[in-house]
């Protein structure tokens, strides 16, 4: 296990490594100098070539990304170039309410849609499995900003029951905080929620056409038990897996649901730094959910041997 | 006696035969025809959209800004007094552009990678790990990223969205090739002379079409909620131009003033993507039975 553990590390550096290249490159190809915006108006030729040398910039492309790498180990993310802050206290500042809203996401998005997939497949071919397709291609069909606008319609501004838009910490108290998280939490979810529930079905599906599960039946179980304790079990995995891949739809969603609810995380500081050119500050957040993607991965790997004792490392 | 049967099914088959073909396949995939029927619409939408009663999208109108839907006015008029109908209508245009031709660039190079990865251990090594690292940055992010190096347009924007889309395909068709290439039909065609390039062309292409086409169509539909999606946020097709996600950008600050001018394209662009959805679900079905098993 141990050994397997350190294997799987050590395949995520290349994985890593070509993130670092890309990102750095965006920088690299980005347009523009920032010696030129350092010097100011009224700076000479001179000055600008001594800025490049200062800054490393006539470094060539490779010494420029070891030296980026390895501030980057070290947690150095560069400086904006529009508020002049470190990139890690920008994104630090930024953590809390997207880090809120993608594991509530996350949370909801699974406690719903495991069922919806199980009771699919246990009732495979009636109104209700239909239901729950139907509910995955609508899932599929309607970004999340549309949903978005459609809930805010109707539970914000003609019910009144949620608020429009905004976040509340968790140090305001729980209930608000909850409160200002309902809405973003399941316009981001429906995609995630679909693909889930997909998976679930399917993978359902093929556990429940299994010898031992007619078996189960034959002995007297009852359905509940066969569903939960036999099939879901051994459907584990592919959901699992699923549940890790679908964080990229989540990280997507995040930035534009931000966005529409003008919640102050690090979806709404990528699109502030999109329409100014804020180049450090995308690399940053392009590195961060790229790396929290691999490392979600890398756990949903791990968690196989806890979900099916059969697979051994 | 013995008649009865024969004349039975004879006349089961004169009467399955007596209807439409076109009537049976609707029978038979109503969610498929429902899909195929709202995408023709939506192309023959885009097609004629200056003769379907539009004005100049981009006719500004400041008397009459913020109008709610009426008869001069369909879906109402923006906060600038443009037509929110003729602008949709026009929409339409950029939304199918971006999901065919990303569905088309991205499947092309995808196609050419997978095959060359399939075939070259010394290229798959290397160019499999750079697709893994590709495919650790989140779609949207990564063309997020690609479309802060460049001037907003709507090439470039298909560009940032196929790039992103790439190394599904890739994995997609490598692990096609690979498959096939251990088959017996294949070592069969070797072993009797058959060329590399004939192989490749004869047996291997024909084989990742099926797949492709699948793939292809839900990549045509990611991609458009991709473009709305960065149009949104300011990073996709330049604001001159009226596409779904931005008409739905312009109207965010007063949608509690004026829902429409946001849920009329919010609408389309739904719409259009279930039609997109339900016809690569039924083309999966249709194709490849494996695969629907594995969704």
């Amino acid at each position: 296990m141990l050994a397997y553990i350190v294997r799987r590390l050590v395949a995520t550096i290349p994985v890593m490594g070509v993130v670092a290249i890309f990102v750095f490159s965006l920088l690299y190809l980005a347009p523009g100098d920032p010696a030129a915006v350092i010097a100011g108006d009224l700076a000479t030729a001179d000055d600008i070539a001594r800025i490049h040398h200062q800054l490393g910039l006539d470094e060539p492309f490779l010494v420029r990304f070891g030296t980026w790498a390895w501030s980057v180990v070290h947690g150095d993310l560069g400086i904006s170039i529009f508020t002049n802050l470190p990139v890690t206290k920008l994104i630090a500042q930024r953590l809390e309410p997207t880090a809120a809203l993608t594991v509530s996401t996350l949370i909801l998005s699974v406690l719903l849609a495991v069922p919806m997939g199980v009771i699919a497949s246990w009732r495979v071919g009636t109104w209700v499995d239909r239901a729950v397709m139907g509910f995955a291609v609508l899932g599929f069909s309607v970004p999340p900003f549309v949903l978005a606008y459609v809930l805010i319609l109707v539970f914000a501004v003609y019910f009144d029951w949620f608020p429009v838009q905004g976040y509340a910490s968790i140090a305001d108290g729980l209930v608000p905080f909850l409160r200002h998280l309902v809405l973003p939490s399941t316009a981001l979810g429906l995609i995630y929620a679909a693909l889930i529930a997909r998976i679930t079905r399917t993978s359902m599906l093929e556990v429940l056409s299994q010898d031992y599960i007619r078996t189960a039946h034959a002995k007297g179980l009852a359905s509940r038990e066969v569903l939960v304790s036999h099939a879901l079990k051994n459907a584990a995995v592919p959901i699992a897996t699923i549940v890790g891949i679908g964080v990229a739809l989540l990280i997507g969603g995040v930035i534009v649901t931000e966005t529409v609810f003008a919640i102050p995380g690090i979806g709404r500081l990528t699109v502030d730094a999109i329409l100014r050119r804020d180049y450090p500050i995308i690399q940053g957040v392009v590195l961060l959910f790229s790396a929290a993607y691999v490392i979600v991965n890398l756990l949903v790997d791990l968690s196989y041997t806890l979900l099916d004792p059969r697979v051994r490392y | 006696m013995t008649d009865a049967p024969i004349e039975l099914e004879a006349s089961l088959i004169a009467r399955r035969q007596s209807r439409h073909p076109l009537l049976e396949a609707v029978r038979r995939h109503p969610t498929v025809a429902l899909g195929s029927v709202i995408l023709l619409a939506m192309v023959l939408i885009a097609f004629l959209a200056p003769f379907l009663g539009t004005v100049d999208p981009q006719a500004l109108s400041p008397i009459r800004r913020l109008r709610f839907p009426q008869a001069a006015n369909w879906f109402g008029t923006d906060m600038l007094g443009r037509d929110v109908y003729s602008r949709v209508i026009f929409g339409s245009r950029i939304s199918l552009e971006v999901g065919l031709s990303v569905a088309l660039l991205s499947t092309a190079i995808g196609l050419a990678i997978g095959l060359v990865t399939g075939f070259s251990r010394i290229a798959d090594g290397s160019v499999m790990r750079v697709m893994d690292g590709l495919m650790s940055i989140p779609p949207v992010l990564l063309a997020i990223a690609l479309m802060a190096l460049t001037r907003a347009s709507v090439g470039n924007v298909i560009l940032a969205i196929a790039v992103s889309e790439v190394p599904r395909v890739t994995r997609l068709v490598r692990g096609v090739v690979l498959t096939l290439r251990e088959q017996p039909f294949v070592e069969a065609a070797t072993a009797a002379g058959t060329g590399f390039f004939r192989t490749l062309w004869r047996h291997i292409l024909p084989n990742t079409v099926a797949p492709i086409l699948v793939q292809g169509t839900f990549i045509c539909a990611s991609a458009m909620i991709t473009e709305a999606t960065l149009s949104f946020i300011g990073a996709g097709t330049p604001p001159n131009i009226p596409s779904w996600g931005n008409i739905m950008a312009e109207g965010r600050s007063l949608f509690q003033v004026a829902p429409y001018v946001v849920l009329f394209p919010a609408a389309f662009l739904s719409v259009t993507v279930l039609a997109v959805n339900l016809v690569g679900d039924g083309l999966r079905d249709a194709l490849d039975p494996r695969l629907q098993r594995r969704m």
